[in-house]
């Protein structure tokens, strides 16, 4: 029993590295990039956390039920929302969240009906829902822009995400659907934990798969819709999945995948809005993208028992003990 | 359950009519089937034969083109509770982040119903459970570290949780070595000594008149349902599985099952 305590405490150490390292990156981007923490900037900081821990919990089960092109398609498929929205209720925030989000609903409603009608498979449904729904989306912003109406500036930040956008509104936004995300999945782990591993067997229970997974989609929806502003319809899928596939190197216990997640998730939101304010007009979500994926490269190298590295450390080990028992006649077979 | 001595042998499980089509293509056709309580009934049929479509109709998780299912008399969703499941050990993902017991437990979350959390009792149940399969040592090891026997195993412990009267079971024996097949056999018997009726999935034909006192031979349609003595015969087989079968059963007198010779080829 001893042995899973130690693995609960790796984690632990895990996360206030984690914290050490954010609090360490703030002196940093203070005086080795001259970002100035100005009332924009711990909004957007704020913004970036707040949403980084929402996807990387959410996002988790996208990773576990094998789905993470999910995400991608849900926020491509935003994107047509966003315009038609904007053509017909003007620049209004959450006009543009609701458009966003009954588009992505319909392109994975669209993607379940063409699996389950069609011999078509779920990868392919989703890569041509994908590509029609970003190329209407495309399209449509375009038109919009080119129009002569002044206000349709910044209608493209939703394309690689512009952390700059984000006012304090939006943040509470965030803070408060999200915890009602985090609420649902808090009510609904035990179910949402059985149709990640085994969704037939939830059927057969009683525990009605469908249901669940919808329950599951729509929340997603919200979370890749809350994300657009920060990080684009193009890398929101990365700040879905990245945090989990880094938590998931760590540890073999959901709840701690999905707390690490949230930790990786915070961080890559954080710093990369951050980082993104370095210079006017960089755009955010590429920014979060490199330092999640950097987590993601470390997570898979270092990571006790499945990272790169410690597998090669063992397997020299192994090779230089056993071969010495061998030579020197030492049987430790069991 | 009770059952008085004098009264007739109840029908656990009744198949009426039943058809599934997959696609426009029939993969079971006009079933008609009835399994009596405590018996040990093997699902034997080539590949495509619908052996996993006939559990998967029966449990609601295939929509029925045609056709009625019964548990000793009820609908699937009325007789829920009566039903315990062992799906394909391949239909799920090993490396997914839990632990023995957990999965175990998984067994319990219908009773448990929605939202509720499982507790102390229900890991009490768990315990006995990993306890009839012999994991006990390994109820906090995670899923990803075991064998494919542990894996069955663990699956079958976490129907065994489910206390039910009738229980499905989708090739437990497939690729898992001789000790753990003959633990998973001993644990069948047992469920079929308490009166419980348990439906296999099954491929080795060798085996069948071993393990099974009832046996059901499919080809799409029904080509036979019976005591094993009277169904398992070579016309029987012949018909299931296409003439590629040869069976002779030199030694029906003999008793010595290793005399047995089955012969696959074409």
């Amino acid at each position: 029993m001893s042995r899973f305590k130690a693995a609960d405490r790796r984690i632990w150490l895990l996360i206030a590295v984690m914290a050490l390292l954010a609090l360490l990156f703030v002196p940093f981007s203070q005086h080795a990039l001259g970002v100035e923490y100005d009332y924009t900037l711990q909004t957007v900081a704020l913004g970036g956390v707040l949403l980084g821990i929402l996807s990387g919990v959410v996002g988790c089960f996208a990773v576990l039920r094998q789905q993470s092109l999910i995400g991608d398609a849900l926020s491509h498929a935003a994107l047509p929302g966003v315009g038609v929205a904007f053509l017909l209720a003007g620049r209004d925030a959450g006009a543009l969240l609701i458009g966003a989000g009954v588009a992505a609903w319909l392109g994975v409603a669209f993607i379940n009906a063409l699996t389950a009608t069609t011999r078509i498979k779920s990868d392919s449904a989703m890569g041509i829902v994908l590509a029609a729904w970003f190329g209407a989306g495309i399209a449509l912003l375009t038109f919009i822009q080119s129009s002569p109406d002044a206000s349709q500036a910044g209608l493209s930040r939703f394309i690689f995400g512009q952390a700059a956008a984000i006012v304090r509104a939006d943040v509470v936004l965030i803070a408060q659907v999200g915890a009602v995300v985090l609420g649902v999945i808090a009510l609904f782990w035990k179910e949402f934990k059985l149709i990640a591993f085994d969704a037939p067997f939830a059927d057969a229970l009683g525990l009605r798969a469908n249901l669940v997974g919808a329950l599951l989609a729509t929340i997603t929806v919200v979370t890749v819709v809350l994300g657009l502003q920060l990080a684009g319809v193009v890398l929101m899928v990365g700040l879905l999945v990245a945090p989990g596939i880094a938590a998931r190197q760590w540890t073999h216990k959901l709840n701690q995948m999905v707390i690490l997640a949230a930790v990786f998730g915070a961080f890559g939101g954080g710093v990369g809005a951050v980082l993104s304010a370095v210079q006017a007009n960089l755009p955010t979500g590429p920014m979060i993208i490199v330092v999640l994926s950097l987590l993601v490269f470390i997570s898979m190298s270092l990571a006790p028992g499945r990272g790169l590295i410690w597998a090669y450390l063992r397997r020299r080990r192994d090779h230089q003990r056993f071969a010495y028992m061998r030579e020197h006649d030492i049987d430790v077979r069991p | 359950m009770s059952r008085p001595e004098d009264t007739p042998t109840r029908i656990a499980f009744t198949v009426e009519d039943l058809t599934v089509a997959y696609q426009g293509k029939p993969a079971l056709w006009d079933i008609d089937l009835r399994v009596p309580e405590g018996v040990l009934m093997g699902v034997i049929g080539p590949n495509g034969a619908g052996k996993s479509t006939l559990i998967k109709a029966a449990l609601d998780l295939v929509p029925r083109a045609a056709g009625t299912v019964r548990f000793y008399g009820q609908t699937y969703r009325q007789a829920r509770r009566l039903v315990g499941y062992v799906p394909q050990r391949g239909s799920v993902d090993w490396d997914f982040p839990t632990s023995v017991i957990d999965v175990v437990m998984m067994g319990l979350y219908g009773r448990l119903g929605w939202l509720r959390r499982p507790g102390r009792a229900e890991r009490d149940a768990a315990f006995a459970a990993l306890e009839q399969v012999d994991l006990v040592k390994f109820a906090d090891r995670q899923i990803s570290q075991l064998s494919g026997g542990q894996q069955q195993r663990t699956f079958l412990a976490r129907a065994l949780v489910q206390d039910a009267e009738i229980y499905f079971m989708d090739e437990p024996f497939a690729a898992v070595d001789a000790v753990t097949e003959r633990a998973i056999v001993e644990i069948l018997r047992e469920l079929r000594g308490r009166g419980k009726t348990v439906i296999v999935v099954h491929h080795d034909l060798q085996t069948v008149k071993d393990y099974f006192d009832r046996v059901t031979l499919l080809n799409v349609a029904l080509i036979a349902s019976g005591e094993t003595g009277q169904t398992f015969t070579a016309q029987n087989l012949k018909a299931a599985y296409g003439g590629r079968v040869s069976y002779m059963a030199d030694s029906e007198q003999g008793g010595d099952d290793d005399n047995d010779v089955m012969l696959v080829g074409d």
